[in-house]
């Protein structure tokens, strides 16, 4: 029987040329998209993607675990829509692999570790499956207070809560903001997950209730300003959050970090360091926030910032965008995105890799330890060097 | 048809031949070479100025009698068929200007912030300086002035396409037309006026604009404490009582203009033009003593009216270690608006 | 699970062979007009030994084998016309050697242009190769293979011209090296002075082996490279212009395009001029060369030179994105061209068959034609837009484009790439000698009949 599916930018699918444009960085160095770069194979391209929801839509080819797998291999992370040849139709490719997926989770055709983050999620309120209560645990010890009507609420999402590499990142970035006397507060186990990922993996009915839980809890308790430590979850706060009544300040740590340094409520000492950054999708081509986390390490004597050869527009994402970081598939082989980039990072002969995102922390502190480069290597949260540079 | 307001006796009763004498881009013996010349394009007889004339405006301001030298030898190129450019870089200005219907026309009351159909334009005309008129934007070739083309001796499309234009934008039902382009301003006040075409709106030249934005921002101005040079583009020729609001803003937001021997009447044109009509020798010639002489008054900047000159001169000016800048720039980088590095 | 499918997964491993529908559908077409043809696999090899391999298991079996770049001929050339196995080569994308100072560069079969122009440009600024305007991801071998051209094609040849040395896996599986590195370890002749092997697989569309390695000559990159823009509405002038230009003998590349939109394009021809140097004075210089070169034109009013500041960006990319971008002018993400291979002076002629065409298929078109050795002869693009979800718009550009190659061969020209249906009429035209000695080289490379079957097919 054939089935009628229909997505909302359904009538301009056919306008891609499977040109391969989208597969690079600006300058073409090595493929930028991490799924077709760990698959190899260019219906995991975004090329080849848009051309199989075409065929999918017009029911040439069925649904299948495989299909769900290139859709899912997708990290999210823009990169295509930033290198597309078409003005115009470029802006609109992450919305159609998202609408597909969408039109998936409805035919409940998914795979099994986005069924389960689902499930999880619904369940558990996170996807590590452990209890609500739990999830301010992290802060023990910070200093930081439940939010009562501060400046700010610090916002720091499911990563930061529960994964160990996510805390060690939450707890500094709260320590030195509040130690540069910024008034904020966290919602520790009253925190619900921003559902960034929630959304860009299709399911959109959960997305709806986690956004608007959000907006009416924020909203109750007068919130106004928001600093997160998840870029994943600014994105979501500051793109769709206004859509669904929600309008909120919304700031990265590291912006906050970057102006209090210039205000000079920071004091920095010296820290003798050669440091190359990687830009989380999230925060760089989803934002265009470049410039916050590069002037943080500027203003530490004796860093040397060196860029990897693609930074920036053009950074390689870390693979876990688009909700892999919970689901895994594409894989830790040797061409999977995190092994990827530590292996570009040890290229610039840095020492530390700053990072701005917990997802991004981990999984390049995962692939460090694959590659044997733990002596090499040090990943590590942009506030966390600031605290190896504080002044004793 | 609207026809070029000519008197015929204002010319043959001239005691300086102005017109020609002062002429940057051919030479005369004396009064009488040049008046007897102007008089022969007067009467429709073939003239030398009818094959060498560069196109740079400048005789419609050395003309102080009221008459329009410019507008008539074009008229009679024209009528000739002496076309000062090859044919196919004329028909292209004629096409790419062609009106399609794909213009851009924000929400406008009775203000509108003319972009004529240079894109550049709706880049300059934002922010605070502009924050009233920003969004109330009008942009298009059913917008453009058609001056260009004077260049290219095609009078016929002037008369025929700015009624048109005029039409557009009394049909927003403005008042007023911002214009951000110095030609715009100079086509619907000098050019119009010419052919008698009725304007039915108010121009405003965007210099006066931002002079009285920059003295209602007067506290937020920080001075740049720069010595620059002033690109004076051709279609400041129809507008000269405008020149000096150059000098005024400048000297608001503390940048000095040194004199130098191009400026003012004497100035050059930027060379776009010329290299099409009068080959890239004189082109080159031009560029390079207008450039020479602004780093001999000791310029730091080239600074920018028309973003035509901008974008001819910008890639010389730089290699000359000179920064290319617009004015409007300048202005929002003294307002705080632009980071200060990019001076 | 066939013998076939294990036989391969024994080779490239499980994640190097796919016979599912996803791959089936996607590397069953290519983004021009022709109909899809399904292969049986999908096979993606990582180095010489697996396609050896692969080849002796397609020989012994009898399966055609397609090898693959990225696909993007638009004439079907890696449609798999009697199924079998496509064998997509860009897994095998290292960058083997660069030997700077002979200007070589040794590259695997399936390294992509873009690759080798960013490797070169961070590792050997002072070092280019001739690259196409093709989308960055096609490969250095496939464009060799169809003798593509690339910047520097007006000044030292077809981008096959380029080749200096390669490594090929034959129709039986056996692996041999051509030229110089059938001798040694160095990859600086193809040929010369030994018999030029190199003519039984350059062309020939992969229907001889499969090039596994490849050396590619590299040219010096000039510090500053720089561009005008002649145009005239005079098209029988186009011949003369050209003629001067490349007398001058110091153009990197010479383009000459027509297309009716935007409009201000509509009515000319215009003339795209490269020029590269090492200092400001150099440029200078030559620009004064082309300048007066053309002065007669100017003077005559026929031709002149455009204000070329504000497109200079999008003339000085490499590749040129803009080109790509005309498959979505009609909104449908399509276009494809024929681009027969004639003498210049048959320009006015070509340009009006273009318009013509457009004219009796109701299609848009956009023509581009770049000089070749110097003005030897030139490429010359029919190029027709269509939009994919149209498809009697597509069945319009397919007859546009037949009937673009029958004019072509009438007139002289010999189609590049052309896809089945043109290598037929080609070889119907050909003189029978050349034809008879074809058949010989094919009937002894490839006696199965395996490699990329439907193309070149001789013996039918």
């Amino acid at each position: 029987m054939t089935q009628l599916r229909n997505i909302e930018h359904a009538e301009i699918v056919h306008r891609c040329f499977r040109c391969g444009y989208c597969k690079f960085p600006e300058d073409y160095i090595d493929f930028n998209c991490p799924s077709y770069k760990a698959f190899g194979w260019d219906t995991y391209s975004p090329g080849g993607r848009m051309w199989l929801i075409r065929a999918w839509l017009n029911d040439e080819i069925k649904t299948s675990e495989r299909f769900a797998e290139i859709l899912y291999s997708c990290v999210a992370c823009d990169n295509c829509k930033n290198q597309c040849v078409f003005p115009k139709f470029k802006d609109f490719l992450p919305e159609i692999f998202q609408e597909a997926k969408a039109e998936l989770v409805g035919e409940g055709k998914i795979p099994p570790g986005v069924r389960d983050y689902f499930k999880a999620i619904a369940t558990n309120g996170n996807p590590y499956k452990l209890p609500q209560s739990e999830r301010g645990k992290w802060a023990e010890g910070t200093g930081l207070q439940k939010y009562a009507g501060q400046d700010y609420l610090f916002y720091v999402g499911c990563v930061g809560s529960y994964d160990e590499v996510g805390q060690k990142m939450a707890r500094s970035v709260g320590r030195v903001l509040l130690g540069a006397g910024l008034s904020l507060g966290i919602s520790g186990s009253e925190e619900i997950c921003d559902g960034n990922e929630v959304r860009i993996l299709g399911e959109m009915g959960l997305f709806a209730k986690l956004a608007g839980d959000n907006i009416e809890k924020f909203k109750a308790q007068g919130v106004k300003k928001i600093v997160t430590l998840d870029p994943h979850a600014l994105n979501v706060f500051k793109k769709d959050y206004p859509g669904l009544g929600g309008n909120f300040q919304v700031f990265h740590f590291t912006e906050i970090l970057a102006r209090l340094i210039k205000e000079k409520k920071i004091s920095l000492g010296p820290y003798a360091a050669k440091i190359t950054y990687h830009d989380p999708c999230y925060l760089g081509r989803h934002n265009q926030i470049y410039g916050p986390p590069r002037d943080i390490l500027k203003a530490i004597d004796g860093v040397e910032l060196v860029e990897m050869h693609r930074n920036a527009l053009n950074a390689f994402c870390c693979g876990g965008g688009g909700g892999n970081f919970f689901t895994d598939i594409l894989g830790t082989g040797e061409d999977s995105a995190g092994r990827v980039r530590v292996l570009e990072a040890l290229e610039t002969g840095a020492r530390i890799i700053a990072v701005a995102c917990p997802s991004c922390a981990k999984m390049l502190s995962d692939a460090v330890k694959m590659e044997n480069l733990e002596d090499k290597l040090e990943v590590l949260g942009i506030a966390e060097i600031i605290e190896r540079a504080a002044k004793k | 048809m609207y026809k070029l307001k000519w008197k015929e006796k204002v010319c043959a009763t001239c005691p300086s031949a102005d017109c020609l004498l002062k002429c940057q881009y051919m030479s005369f013996s004396g009064h009488d070479e040049a008046h007897g010349e102007m008089m022969k394009v007067c009467r429709g007889e073939d003239s030398r100025v009818l094959h060498e004339c560069a196109t740079c405006y400048a005789c419609e301001e050395y003309c102080t009698r009221g008459n329009h030298p410019f507008y008539l030898i074009s008229e009679r190129r024209e009528e000739k068929g002496l076309f000062t450019a090859p044919r196919p870089i004329t028909n292209q200005w004629i096409n790419m200007t062609q009106m399609q219907g794909k213009y851009m026309v924000g929400p406008i009351k009775d203000k509108a912030l003319s972009c004529c159909y240079i894109p550049d334009l709706g880049i300059l005309g934002q922010g605070e300086i502009f924050k009233d008129v920003a969004s109330a934007v009008a942009f298009g070739a059913e917008f453009m002035c058609p001056a260009v083309h004077t260049h290219f001796a095609r009078m016929s499309v002037i008369t025929e396409r700015l009624p048109k234009v005029i039409d557009n934008f009394a049909k927003l039902g403005v008042k007023e037309v911002i214009c951000l382009h110095d030609e715009c301003y100079g086509t619907f006040t000098a050019i119009a006026d010419a052919y008698g075409i009725e304007v039915p709106f108010k121009p405003v030249y965007y210099m006066d604009f931002v002079l009285d934005r920059m003295k209602e921002l007067k506290d937020r101005i920080k001075p740049l404490n720069i010595k620059v040079a002033y690109q004076r583009p051709c279609s400041n020729r129809l507008i000269p009582d405008k020149f000096p609001l150059v000098y005024e803003i400048l000297d608001l937001i503390g940048v000095e203009i040194p004199d130098r021997e191009y400026q003012g009447e004497n100035c050059l044109c930027c060379g776009e033009i010329i290299r099409s009509v009068s080959g890239y020798k004189l082109a080159d010639d031009v560029q390079e003593r207008n450039l020479n002489d602004m780093i001999a008054a000791g310029a730091s900047h080239c600074v920018f009216n028309c973003p035509a000159c901008q974008s001819s001169l910008s890639e010389k000016v730089v290699k000359k270690g000179l920064k290319p800048i617009h004015i409007i720039d300048l202005c929002k980088i003294a307002i705080g608006e632009k980071e200060r590095e990019v001076l | 699970m066939s013998d076939i499918l294990k036989s391969l997964i024994e080779i490239v491993g499980e994640r190097g062979v796919s016979n599912a529908p996803e791959e089936i559908w996607y590397y069953s077409r290519d983004p021009g007009v022709l109909t899809p043809r399904k292969p049986d696999y999908v096979v993606a090899p990582k180095t010489t030994e697996q396609v050896q391999k692969i080849v002796q298991l397609a020989c012994r079996e009898k399966i055609p084998v397609v090898p693959m770049g990225n696909g993007m001929s638009l004439t079907g050339l890696v449609i798999p016309l009697k199924g079998g196995i496509v064998l997509d080569m860009k897994r095998m994308n290292q960058i083997l050697e660069v030997n700077s100072k002979a200007r070589y560069a040794v590259l695997e079969g399936g390294t992509s242009q873009g690759v080798l122009k960013a490797h070169l440009q961070e590792h050997y600024p002072h070092l280019r190769h001739s690259l196409p305007d093709a989308p960055p991801a096609t490969t250095i071998a496939a464009n060799v293979a169809l003798h593509g051209q690339g910047r520097l094609t007006n000044q030292y040849g077809f981008n096959s011209d380029m080749v200096t040395g390669m490594e090929i896996v034959l129709p039986t599986g056996e692996v041999c090296k051509i030229g110089s590195p059938s001798l040694g370890p160095y990859w600086f002749s193809k040929g010369p002075t030994l018999p030029d092997l190199s003519g039984l697989f350059l062309g020939w569309l992969g229907t001889t082996g499969i090039i596994t390695k490849v050396g590619l000559k590299l040219f010096p990159n000039k510090k500053i490279r720089d561009v005008e823009l002649f145009v005239t509405d005079r098209v029988e002038l186009i011949p003369d212009i050209l003629y001067k230009l490349t007398h001058l003998e110091m153009l990197e590349d010479i383009n000459v395009w027509f297309q009716p939109k935007p409009l201000m394009f509509l009515g000319n021809f215009h003339v795209t001029i490269y020029f590269t140097g090492d200092t400001d004075e150099e440029i200078a210089f030559k620009r004064k060369m082309v300048w007066d070169t053309l002065q007669e034109f100017i003077d005559a009013k026929d031709g002149g030179f455009m204000a070329v500041q504000y497109m200079k960006g999008m003339l000085l990319e490499m590749p040129q994105r803009a080109i790509a971008d005309f498959a979505d002018v009609p909104k449908g993400g399509g276009f494809e061209y024929s681009g027969p291979i004639t003498i210049v002076e048959h320009f006015p002629q070509y340009a009006a068959k273009v318009v013509e065409l457009a004219k009796k298929y109701d299609v848009l078109y956009a023509s581009s034609a770049r000089m070749i050795s110097g003005g030897l002869c030139m490429m010359f693009s029919i190029s027709f837009a269509f939009n994919r979800n149209d498809p009697a718009m597509m069945t319009r550009v397919k007859h546009a484009l037949d009937e673009a190659t029958a004019f072509a061969l009438d007139m002289g020209g010999i189609p590049w790439k052309p896809n089945f249906m043109e290598q037929k009429m080609t070889m119907q035209k050909m003189e029978p000698g050349a034809l008879k000695l074809m058949q010989m080289i094919k009937k002894n490379l490839d006696p199965q009949g395996i490699m990329n079957p439907g193309n070149w097919e001789v013996n039918s």
